[in-house]
């Protein structure tokens, strides 16, 4: 009996402590990466080839993604419109959905899934086969040669994949207005103008950088915390997309309290 | 002394892996650490280098303590330390070639004589010529051979070896004991090998410690080892485990 009552507060202590703890190892995570990111001569060198692989290598799977979502914005709009609102809301629909909610946050969850399981396999992967040692034992700070121009990268190309993506959205609901609504490129241009205030960019920028910095952090951390064989560089993986991915709708409901009240 | 271990101790969570080790290591010479698999063999080998930080205990290398280095001195240290990883540990996106001048380029050395020293290391290993390849595209012989390489490019005061020869057939062995040997001779260099193959303890070793229970069971050389009376010594070197159950 007494066990039955203890056992749901043991394992509500347990829990709090693994959360504790796990904050306590993100934050020494952290302020290593700060440490390396003094180390410039390290990771200065190695920062094009990291926005080359998270960001041009992504923009095919980005821009997918963005085509699609605005082929699907300009046919809901125009469904949801039908007889009660004048066409061209379409327009504004598209622009504003793409370019505030689903340009960002579908580029960072579809990144979080490419880039911060990439990042989390080959750290693990380095970490399990003694890499990460080896460039310790030739004097390399691992966190300044594998971490920052990971992050650094994200930090920068995430909102230029973001761009791309809000761009190629509008232009496939443009498409889809053009070819199967009855609505006119002038009318389709006018919505997409009627709303528009230059902060949406802005805010669409700001929120794809924190992203980017979200998900190649948590991809470094899940990376370097990986102890034990291939089992766990899956499960590090697997934890990294997972939490990468909540971080990221978090954060987008963070910066719309923060910014668009 | 160059290398000098006092009573050093290393737990992970409740299980106790180094329990007071304390070793000595002579200027010039080879050590053999042998020991059972899980022993604590390759943790006492990454405290020498900082890589692990004893729970208790000194480790001095070159004079130096190395748990009160700052991240700087540790590094110049490293410099003078050549690792060899149990599986080479070779940086599988990088040519032979890159894995071998990693530290040569932290070095800040010209790229010619990052060159020069990357085909003279590739040379002492015998593998002039392979700077080109992928490691996937080596045998695991090959593999350690260049993870010796990458570790004597630094022209290194001491090179550590993590079972150099695991996983090898018996001819690979041999080329790979040889090599520790011809580099001990060539280099003058202070080795420390962990293994727990008697023969390439025998081979390359001019002092062998065993480890045993978190500590140092025996030290002595390699016919003062043949001769020990300690039965869990004699188990272990005649892989005999009746002779080691029950003794502590």
């Amino acid at each position: 009996m007494q066990r039955t009552l203890t056992a749901p507060l043991a394992w509500v202590g347990r829990s709090a402590t693994d959360v504790a703890a796990s904050f306590g190892r993100f934050g020494s995570f952290s302020l290593r990466v700060a440490r390396g990111g003094r180390d410039l001569g390290t990771w200065g060198g190695l920062l094009a080839t990291q926005m080359a692989r998270l960001g041009v290598q992504s923009l095919p799977i980005a821009l997918f993604v963005a085509a699609f979502t605005g082929i699907v914005l300009a046919l809901q709009a125009s469904y949801t419109f039908t007889g009660a609102v004048p066409l061209y809301f379409v327009g504004v629909l598209v622009q504003k959905t793409m370019i505030l909610e689903l340009g960002p946050v579908l580029t960072g969850l579809a990144l979080a899934g490419r880039v911060g399981a990439n990042i989390a396999a080959e750290i693990g992967t380095m970490k399990v086969t003694e890499q990460v040692d080896a460039l310790e034992t030739l004097a390399y700070d691992p966190f300044a040669y594998l971490a920052v121009p990971r992050i650094v990268a994200g930090i920068i190309m995430f909102p230029v994949v973001v761009v791309f993506a809000d761009a190629i959205g509008v232009l496939g609901g443009w498409i889809t207005a053009v070819s199967l609504l009855d609505l006119s490129t002038p009318e389709f241009v006018r919505g997409l103008q009627l709303f528009f205030k230059p902060f949406d960019v802005q805010f669409s920028l700001i929120k794809a950088a924190s992203f980017g910095l979200t998900v190649t952090s948590v991809g470094c951390f899940f990376g370097f915390g990986t102890t034990g064989g291939a089992e766990a560089v899956g499960r590090s993986t697997t934890e990294a997309v997972v939490a990468g991915s909540m971080a990221i709708l978090v954060l987008d409901a963070f910066w719309a309290a923060a910014l668009l009240r | 002394m160059s290398i000098e271990i006092r009573d050093l101790r290393k737990a992970f969570g409740p299980k106790i892996v180094l329990s007071g080790v304390s070793l000595e290591v002579r200027d010039g010479e080879t050590l053999a650490v042998i020991g059972s698999s899980g022993v604590g063999k390759s943790v006492l080998l990454k405290t020498i280098v900082g890589l692990l930080t004893p729970d208790a205990g000194t480790v001095v290398v070159d004079g130096r303590e190395v748990r009160t280095l700052g991240r700087e001195e540790l590094y110049e240290l490293r410099r003078r330390v050549g690792y060899v990883f149990q599986f080479a540990a070779l940086f599988d996106s990088m040519t032979v070639f890159d894995n071998v001048a990693m530290g040569l380029r932290r070095m800040r050395l010209p790229p010619e004589q990052v060159a020069d020293r990357v085909e003279e290391a590739l040379d002492r290993v015998e593998l002039l010529g392979y700077g080109d390849r992928l490691p996937a595209e080596l045998s695991g012989g090959q593999r350690k051979r260049v993870g010796l390489a990458r570790a004597v490019a630094f022209r290194p005061k001491y090179l550590l070896y993590d079972e150099p020869t695991t996983g090898l057939d018996p001819v690979t062995t041999t080329v790979i004991d040889t090599l520790i040997r011809k580099m001990s001779s060539d280099l003058g260099v202070t080795s420390v090998v962990i293994t727990h193959d008697m023969t390439s303890a025998y081979r390359v070793a001019g002092r062998i410690a065993m480890l045993f229970e978190g500590r140092i069971r025996f030290i002595g050389t390699p016919d003062e080892i043949r001769a020990a009376a300690d039965p869990v010594v004699r188990g272990f070197v005649e892989g005999r485990p009746d002779l080691m159950q029950g003794v502590a």
